[in-house]
């Protein structure tokens, strides 16, 4: 057991603020509830223990073990072993930006490197140190754009092709501003796609318009005519995207957006049952003053040498207390470096090989889902990326337990999220599938429906 | 530390200068000494804003803080100083010229009998030291 006090010390300490003993400290709970009996099973060997562990855990299927066509945010990569290597050296192994940051040179060169490396990808001039994952940094944006404005506009537009579980989010880190409606993702075909119904929605009170690149459905829509209409109202607008997309796609700085956010998850982070994730929070430079969370900065020492540091700290909220933006001040640097390893283990070439791999795979998989009777592409008019939505003959739950009896993981039910996509699934394919796998999906889908 | 006897003083360290039915409003010699180095000045309000007393006219940040300057009166404004973006140390080397931070035109000049003069802001400074 870790013990940080000796005997002495307690002693010492427990003499000088006037008690007896440490368990003197706990006399305000009821007697009844201060050293309460759990009731634990016996104590095991470490031999037993790994032995039970290792069976509980064989109950679990991986993607490992199955062909995944899931993603609906989160996507089955592969991850160079490098990755691993470099993550788990006892120097880098943090979860956070360190306390003090200026003689942890190295992790803030890393953050330094991965600030770089996302603004290059996304074409946007600042990045801070990352979020906890795409869905807090969507919130973040919702909430620079909300101070931004000095809590004088009052609307928030979040496309309804945005990722559900963001929109959550955001709604959840709003609610304590009181005063801010999150609109624009109603129920209705028109707020489907994305232009025309947000558009007709903005107006001078309106803080954000948020839309996601490729959207939740796995479409690509070109922003350029929604981000410019937005700007002529004053009003910022917000890019999600998916980091792999853009080794192929125009990044959302060529659109203009002034925020830019997405998961980093799939640079070089494992599936992980859902976390933990990566927040990549880009801007335009103008709005580095309200910016959240860490940012490191490269300069000299008192000799001319380079050196890194945390800066523009006073947008902190150690310092600016309520006023600032956000109260984060920290940032998921295990996983932002995962994101900066991966990254520069492929090269540029690399990335958009992964990229150009995905897509290819993808619409390869929708061309030949799309020719089975009674499957079709709900949006056949939209170009798409790794994701694509396939209106189903049946509903998409009895579909995926079919599919699991054959060790496939079917795609998304948008159903569940979307209750006017009944029978509507959600399919994402990746470079780790190959072109038999995708014949063999395709197989069962077709034997299902005639089953 | 420099207390100009033509001003008029908050409890809260801003400076007023009355011309006619005018004032220019910035934060004294003593704030920004307090503050220290000051590195980003957000002007809170725009031109033909109207405020009342103890509204936020300012964000200041220095290398150690962020502070709020408020409105000691209230008015309507009728200019900014748009440099102190650029140049936000001129707080710090200059608050009572270059570092103006508005021009307001006053509601109601008797507002500015609860404020002090020079002599009182200088006690009231020492009172707090």
């Amino acid at each position: 057991m870790f013990t940080p006090h000796t005997p002495q010390e307690i002693e010492e300490m427990v003499k000088v603020i006037g008690v007896d003993s440490i368990e003197d400290l706990f006399l305000k709970v009821p007697k009844e509830f201060r050293f309460p009996r759990l009731d634990l099973p016996e104590a095991m060997t470490e031999m037993e223990i790994a032995s039970e562990l290792k069976e509980i855990s064989s109950a679990n299927a991986s993607t490992d073990d199955f062909i995944s066509f899931l993603g609906a945010g989160a996507y089955h990569h592969y991850i160079p072993a490098a990755v691993d290597m470099i993550l788990r050296r006892g120097e880098f192994y943090t979860a956070y930006t360190p306390y003090q940051p200026e003689i942890s040179q190295g992790t803030l060169q890393a953050i330094f490197e991965f600030q770089s490396l996302m603004t290059e990808l996304t074409g946007m001039d600042v990045s801070n140190a990352s979020h906890y994952d795409g869905a807090t940094a969507a919130a973040e944006a919702a909430n620079l754009a909300y101070h931004f404005f000095r809590g004088k506009r009052r609307k928030i537009l979040v496309s309804r092709a945005v990722n559900p579980q963001y929109r959550e989010t955001i709604r959840t880190y709003m609610q304590g501003l009181g005063d801010v409606d999150v609109l624009g993702d109603e129920v209705g075909d028109e707020s489907l796609s994305n232009d025309e119904y947000l558009l007709n929605m903005v107006d001078n009170d309106t803080a954000l318009v948020m839309v996601q690149y490729p959207d939740f459905f796995g479409r690509i829509y070109d922003y350029t005519k929604l981000i410019d209409l937005a700007h002529a109202q004053g009003v910022l607008v917000a890019i999600v995207f998916n980091p792999t997309a853009l080794g192929l796609i125009k990044p959302p700085g060529d659109f203009d957006a002034d925020i830019a956010v997405g998961d980093g998850q799939p640079l070089g982070i494992p599936l992980s049952y859902g976390g933990p994730y990566l927040g990549i929070f880009t801007i335009k430079e103008k709005f580095v003053r309200k910016l959240a969370g860490r940012l490191v900065g490269e300069t000299v020492d008192i000799d001319g040498q380079r050196a890194y540091v945390l800066t523009l700290t006073a947008r902190e909220q150690h310092i600016r207390r309520e006023k600032s933006t956000s109260n984060i001040c920290t940032n998921q640097g295990l996983m932002a470096l995962a994101a900066t390893i991966y990254l520069s283990v492929l090269g540029k070439n690399g990335f958009k090989q992964v990229s150009n791999l995905c897509f290819q795979k993808a619409h390869y998989a929708a061309e030949q889902i799309s020719a089975l009777e009674g499957y079709e592409l709900a949006f056949p008019d939209q170009p798409f990326f790794h994701e694509f939505v396939i209106k189903t003959p049946r509903p998409v739950n009895e579909l995926n337990l079919h599919l699991q009896d054959h060790w496939i993981l079917g795609g998304y039910d948008l159903s569940q999220d979307y209750p006017e996509l009944e029978n509507h699934m959600l399919i994402a394919v990746t470079e780790m599938i190959s072109k038999e796998e995708i014949d063999e999906f395709v197989s069962v889908l077709s034997e299902v429906n005639h089953d | 530390m420099k207390t100009p006897k033509e001003l008029r003083y908050a409890k809260t360290d801003e400076w007023i200068k009355v011309e006619g039915d005018e004032g220019t409003i910035g934060i004294s010699d003593y704030a920004q000494d307090q503050l220290s180095d000051v590195v980003y000045v957000e002007l809170m309000v725009e031109e033909d804003d109207e405020v009342s007393i103890g509204d936020i006219l300012a964000t200041v940040e220095s290398v150690k803080a962020a502070a709020d300057v408020n409105f000691p009166v209230s008015g309507t404004i009728i200019a900014i100083n748009e440099d102190l973006a650029d140049a936000p140390e001129v707080l710090n080397s200059d608050p009572y010229e270059a570092g103006w931070m508005v021009k307001i035109k006053l509601d109601d000049p008797s507002e500015l009998d609860d404020l002090m003069d020079a002599d009182g802001y200088e006690a009231y400074n020492q009172e707090r030291e």
